[in-house]
């Protein structure tokens, strides 16, 4: 049955496939296409040294004992199915997720937060508040990872001080396993900038007279946000969404500055802080699983291409696209 | 894919991921230029040193790459086929790279060059020595002694006694927060020594069969905890001991910050700096039984496999290590000290020749009584030295029982789960090691 209604679908299918080949062939003929990839060159070479090329090595790799200093003998997918039966895998996987589940939806609501604070003020201070609010997205990550044990050290750091202020007792930040999560999301939250630029630029683009309408007809501000800002704005949500999700299941800069990076860094490392890519550099680099480690980068790159393609799908119901 | 092409994708691979660059050339005529990595001329000990060595393979010069060792960097540089000529690492971590070939074994630098490995201590030997061959020359000689402040008196073989002390000796502020450690055990860096003390080698002796899992040391882990716990748990005295000035002249110690603590030796020469008055004592650790037990640690320069300048490598860290350049290199700080009117407490080498005759002439601390007892402590100390093995997976045995000790401290783990889980995690990565690649 299937087969009758998808067979018409797949023949129509098939011409169009075809002319579009053929158009793309006969491109080669205008010099503007070879122009074209000209200008585009350095990228295609570029991506295929630098990622295509590594990527395709990492694999190959991955199916191997490699150590990063005598040559790589093939273990098939054992290394892989060490994946399965390794505790730390499962207990830095998970240790990523909740991160990703608190920093990713934290960094869109204080990101958007501020951005519309900064649309409602005046054009030249709004210059000023943007570079204010971006200035943290350039300062290395590492400086941020040491700035993180100082402000939140139990005893003396600053966040402490000033619950103490309130009469709370902060708790032990970069100690205490249940608080070593949301300190390094409280960190992130240092260098939303770039997202809050681009909030601001998609809430400029929003129409002002879809704001009047609705204010003609009683509209409040909650249900204006609600049915007439984040409609208008999904579309650059959405790609947040995407770009931090990703980046939070990547993340390694701060915690390991602050529970890895140095020998006595090191020594007091926290579980609560093996996120998945510190422990694949500690495997790769610090006990030379160079095989291991590229199943491990694997592993990650399957699962963010499924969150991503699952993302992609539930955003059809969600996101709204002018003109599309 | 052959193995050629693999092996070129993994370099660039490494390259990439590294983000570094080679190491430099050298080349093989009699001008070369040695490179090194993980070794910093920062101070005189260094530069009085590396200007002997030099002078010995000139006209070869050495380039001094950097800082401490970095595994990522040296790594790339070996897979790029431009290793360092020089590699200079913790002891405990050189039976990694020589379990895989990475560094050459000493043997024929050893012979070639005529070295007297009489003049190195005996426990630092066995620390760059996997499977009867020796991969290093070592260098420093870090010794681990009990250091109390303004007269605290601390007896770590009594351990109920030390329960009580540790109360007496924690002071809290009008705020309830810490004013002062009474004892800090310096957990986990220093579980060895707890360990050894209660006779328990955490590694067997050919550094393949790990012993994590052993009651004692259950017992050693939850003792040592409980010693934090008293003084307001791992949180509170982590986050006291972070805000430290460790370095400076508002020290612990000055602050009064600190009561008692095991420490490695080199913090004598921060105290005689930068406290010269600081009512400081110094003894030997000692075991359950009261016998002093010390254990030692430092640096070695090792020689990659893959080097272009092997011989003149070999001639430059003979003379490094050597007792002539260790005590030329302590004179250098001895006149340093006296210029600015401070003490000098000695340099602790693994050339027992040259200790001699630096502690025996070069220190002079009798108008320092504080620290000439401290030294005297030391030394004595280190008549009861031992070392961890080395081990074909040192960096994964250290990582294991760390982790252990600090999924404890965090209260994430029971000292017997945890410990137990290390058992696992090192046998397994000491019997991939010792089965080869």
């Amino acid at each position: 049955m299937r087969a009758a209604v998808t067979a018409p679908a797949k023949v129509a299918a098939e011409p169009d496939r075809k002319e579009r080949i053929r158009r793309w062939r006969k491109g080669f003929r205008r010099r503007e296409t070879w122009a074209a990839y000209a200008f585009l060159s350095p990228w295609i070479i570029g991506f295929l040294i630098f990622m295509a090329g590594p990527m395709v090595a990492s694999f190959v790799l991955s199916l191997t004992d490699y150590d990063a200093l005598g040559s790589p003998n093939l273990v098939g997918w054992a290394n892989y199915e060490q994946l399965l039966s390794d505790p730390k895998v499962a207990k830095s996987l998970a240790n990523t997720v909740v991160y990703s589940l608190m920093v990713v939806p934290g960094t869109m609501i204080v990101a958007l937060a501020l951005a519309m604070v900064l649309n409602r003020v005046g054009t030249r201070s709004a210059g000023f508040f943007r570079t204010l609010f971006y200035l943290p997205e350039v300062t290395p990550k590492v400086a941020v990872g040491v700035l993180f044990l100082m402000l939140f050290n139990g005893q003396v750091g600053l966040i402490n001080e000033f619950l103490g202020l309130f009469g709370i007792q902060g708790p032990a930040w970069s100690t205490d396993p249940d608080w070593v999560k949301p300190g390094l999301v409280l960190m992130n939250l240092w260098s939303v900038g770039g997202t809050v630029v681009l909030y601001l630029a998609a809430l400029k683009n929003v129409p002002l007279d879809l704001y009047e309408a609705a204010e003609l007809d009683g509209a409040s501000p909650w249900r204006r946000f609600r049915h007439i800002t984040l409609p208008m704005i999904s579309g650059t949500l959405f790609f947040t969404f995407i770009v931090q999700t990703i980046a939070a299941l990547q993340t390694f800069d701060e915690a390991y500055t602050a529970f890895y990076g140095s020998t006595a860094s090191a020594t007091y490392s926290s579980d609560a802080a093996l996120f998945y890519l510190i422990y694949l550099f500690q495997q790769a680099f610090q006990f030379l699983h160079m095989g291991y480690a590229s199943a491990m980068a694997w592993l990650l790159f399957g699962i963010i291409m499924v969150i991503t393609l699952v993302q992609v799908k539930v955003s059809k119901r969600f996101v709204y696209y002018e003109g599309g | 894919m052959s193995k050629r092409s693999l092996t070129a994708l993994t370099v660039a691979t490494a390259l990439v991921l590294a983000g570094c660059g080679g190491v430099g050339r050298s080349g093989q005529d009699g001008a070369a230029t040695l490179t090194t990595m993980g070794f910093g001329t920062g101070d005189e000990i260094a530069k009085t040193r590396v200007e002997r060595a030099n002078k010995v393979i000139a006209p070869a010069t050495v380039r001094i790459g950097g800082n401490a060792f970095d595994a990522q960097q040296f790594l790339s540089a070996v897979a790029s086929g431009s290793p360092p000529d020089l590699v200079y690492l913790d002891r405990q971590l050189l039976g990694t790279y020589a379990a895989r070939g990475t560094v050459e074994p000493l043997d024929s630098c050893v012979a070639n060059q005529k070295i007297d490995l009489k003049q190195y201590r005996a426990p630092a030997l066995a620390e760059v020595t996997l499977d009867g061959k020796l991969y290093g020359l070592p260098e420093f000689y870090n010794n681990r002694v009990m250091m109390t402040n303004g007269g605290a008196a601390v007896n770590v073989s009594d351990r109920a006694g030390l329960e009580r002390t540790v109360v007496e000796l924690t002071r809290r502020g009008g705020d309830g927060k810490l004013a002062r450690v009474g004892f800090d055990p310096k957990i986990p860096e220093f579980l060895p020594l707890w360990a050894r003390a209660s006779g328990v080698k955490m590694l067997s002796d050919d550094g393949k069969k790990a012993n994590l899992a052993d009651p004692k040391l259950v017992e050693v882990l939850e003792y040592t905890v409980g010693l934090l716990d008293k003084q307001g748990g791992w949180g509170a005295v982590k986050a006291f001991r972070d805000s430290f000035n460790f370095f400076g002249e508002k020290n612990p110690f000055s602050q009064d910050q600190l009561a008692a603590f095991p420490m490695e030796d080199w913090y004598l020469n921060v105290l005689a700096n930068m406290s010269p008055n600081v009512g400081l004592g110094v003894t030997p650790f000692t075991d359950v039984q009261g016998r002093p037990i010390d254990w030692v640690t430092g640096s070695a320069w090792a020689i990659p496999t893959a080097g272009k300048n092997k011989d003149k490598a070999c001639a430059w860290i003979k003379e490094m290590t050597s007792s002539e350049s260790w005590i030329a290199a302590a004179q250098a700080r001895a006149n340093a000290r006296k210029a600015e009117g401070k003490a000098f407490t000695g340099v602790y080498t693994a050339n027992a020749v040259a200790d001699q005759k630096i502690f025996g002439e070069l220190v002079k601390l009798d108008d320092k009584p504080v620290f000439d007892k401290a030294v005297k402590a030391v030394l004595s100390a280190q008549e009861s030295a031992f070392t961890m093995p080395a081990s074909p997976a040192g960096s994964e045995f250290k990582t294991a029982w760390s982790d252990a000790v600090n999924r404890v401290l965090s209260g994430q783990q029971k000292a017997a789960d945890a410990l137990a889980q290390a058992q696992r995690e090192a046998q397994q990565a000491l019997d991939r090691a010792s089965g080869g690649r």
